[in-house]
């Protein structure tokens, strides 16, 4: 850490600046707890920059506009909560289909509907993975401090604009709300990926075909390269198709430019887990608590690790499936009923033991309650 | 500045400040941890707690002060408790450490929770004498200062003028004046020393 640049940062003023050094040059959105400060603070510094800021009348349209300015060259971010999320599911789809990098931010605060505003949740982990309808791919990345804020949103404007996907940034609200004195890296020391553009002139630029990296090349509109963009299902040139063989080439090659990219995607972070004889698999606000409880566990002699998941979607399966190895019994504790003690039961099979620590009640779990479930666990 | 900051009473140092909406209790968690985490270098995490009022109903700041990185960011075990109001002093004394500060408004909390909780009159003194309530949070902060050392006053005062509006630069710092002299007020009524002279710098 670069002591000498320390500030004091919320999570998602972090998100904003992540944004930004990402390259963001366009954000439309509409305020809501506890997301407002990435949407106050961007309509503040995306005007200063020369961008254009649109706060729009709802969150579909929030969306709609970002996927247009993507569209036309911008690198386009909205941010939102559960509710405004719910509302985005249908453009989240369309950029799905027709291949917009763009990336959502939604900061979970307790629900479902209006639920508890400024209450933190992990609630929209499901959501966030199955909420557009059709079968689709999806990457969805989960900070838990308020660097990994920063980091994971230059990460998911690389991810979105590499695999021309929509990608989500899951916050909660603890983890967006806390500030905490970081040092963020200089631009010189960020990775920033952009969209390839076409090389060829705009008559031979056929929008949808793709070369060995199944990513088609993506031209800015207005420039020239005239094409088509529909949310129905389209062969090479963007217009619809029902040919069958078309039809299962384009489905094929929407899951597969994800999913052969899957050891690219997983991020997780281990601690202490070598000679753990527990594990804690968490993430998000909750992945803090772990990690307290994991220390405090240790200096009183417990043989226990973390395994912080941060990219929850796709599921690192490998890093999971790896790390339950040989562990007597694995705990999920999460802020909703068990949607990530699914996955982990899933990749589990039936190895060892997975147990749940559940809270709804818009507060915390606390490294106590972990260490206490913990101990039943002995 | 890091070498200067005293050690701190324990590995991990947690502050709370609690009252209603308003008070300026997430303000003054954001200008001690600036204080404590810019000014004097030390590793600092802030989380605020609110309802969805926007003005009244509970509102709390929680600081957490260590020479090492936080990882937990809530308090689970409070070191100082400030309280502005009864609610936030019924509601946030269940987690304190044996022997915590309790500091307390003199006038808005009216039991507070313990027999050895300081009352000093924060809101009052900002009435009366800097004609402002709204910085009474400020008076609480200096008191802060003045009875536990966790943060130095100039590194307040220098992080309260970095964040609040321009043109209160006057009104803030005389407000940590007057929130240091009453806590050395109080100081002196316990141990029964002398007050010191107040310098010029104190009105």
């Amino acid at each position: 850490m670069h002591k000498g640049r320390a500030k004091l940062l919320q999570g998602n003023e972090a998100i904003a600046l992540g944004a930004l050094a990402a390259g963001c040059n366009f954000f439309a959105g509409y305020p809501i707890t506890p997301a407002s400060e990435i949407t106050e603070f961007m309509s503040r510094e995306l005007p200063i920059r020369g961008h254009p800021f649109l706060q729009m009348e709802d969150e579909i349209a929030s969306l709609g506009a970002c996927i247009g300015a993507s569209l036309a060259g911008r690198k386009a971010m909205t941010a939102t909560s559960g509710p405004g999320f719910s509302l985005m599911q249908e453009n989240l789809g369309y950029a799905c289909i027709t291949e917009v990098p763009v990336v959502v931010v939604d900061v979970m605060r307790a629900g479902p509907s209006t639920g508890m505003p400024t209450h933190s949740s992990q609630g929209d982990v499901q959501q966030a993975r199955w909420g557009t309808h059709g079968d689709h791919p999806a990457i969805v990345l989960c900070p838990a401090t308020v660097l990994e804020c920063f980091e994971l949103t230059v990460t998911a404007f690389n991810h979105a604009e590499r695999f021309r996907t929509p990608v989500i940034l899951l916050a909660d609200e603890m983890t967006a709300h806390t500030r905490e004195k970081v040092a963020l890296p200089e631009p010189g020391e960020i990775e920033v990926i952009d969209r390839r553009r076409p090389t060829v002139p705009p008559d031979w630029y056929v929008p949808y075909k793709t070369d060995g990296s199944l990513i088609p090349r993506l031209a800015d509109l207005g420039e020239g390269y005239r094409y088509h963009v529909t949310g129905l299902v389209h062969d090479e040139r963007g217009f619809p198709t029902e040919r069958l063989e078309e039809v299962q080439a384009f489905s094929t090659r929407l899951f597969a430019k994800i999913s052969r990219n899957f050891p690219y995607l997983e991020q997780v972070k281990a601690f202490r887990i070598e000679d753990a004889e527990i594990l804690v698999i968490a993430y998000g606000c909750t992945a803090r608590a772990a990690r307290a409880a994991v220390r405090i566990g240790r200096e009183r002699g417990l043989k226990i690790g973390l395994l912080q998941i941060l990219s929850i979607w796709p599921f690192p399966r490998r890093s999971v499936e790896a790390a339950l190895e040989g562990k007597r019994a694995v705990l999920v504790p999460e802020l909703n009923m068990g949607q990530v003690r699914r996955e982990v039961l899933r990749v589990n099979n039936g190895r060892t033991q997975i147990v749940s620590l559940t809270k709804m009640d818009g507060s915390m779990i606390a490294p106590d309650e972990i260490l206490a479930r913990l101990r039943e666990l002995k | 500045m890091k070498n200067k900051a005293p050690s701190l009473p324990g590995a991990r140092v947690e502050v709370r400040l609690a009252g209603s909406g308003g008070q300026g209790l997430v303000l003054a968690g954001l200008v001690l941890a600036e204080a404590v985490g810019i000014y004097e270098g030390r590793e600092v995490a802030m989380v605020q707690s609110y309802g969805p009022e926007a003005r009244g109903g509970a509102s709390k700041a929680e600081v957490i002060i260590s020479d090492a990185p936080i990882d937990y960011p809530l308090c689970t075990s409070v070191d100082v408790l400030v309280a502005l109001s009864q609610e936030a002093a019924d509601a946030y004394c269940w987690d304190l450490k044996p022997g915590a500060l309790i500091l307390v408004d003199k006038d808005l909390v009216a039991h507070p929770p313990s027999s050895l909780a300081v009352a000093l009159p924060f809101t009052a003194i900002a009435r009366d004498k800097l004609k402002k309530v709204m910085v009474a949070n400020v008076l609480a902060l200096a008191a802060i200062s003045e009875l536990t050392g966790l943060v130095g006053r100039r590194s307040l005062e220098k992080a309260l003028i970095a964040r609040a509006p321009a043109g209160t630069e006057e009104l803030n710092k005389r407000a940590i004046a007057l929130g240091a002299k009453l806590a050395r007020e109080y100081k002196t009524r316990q141990t029964g020393e002398a007050l010191p002279e107040l310098g010029s710098e104190d009105l």
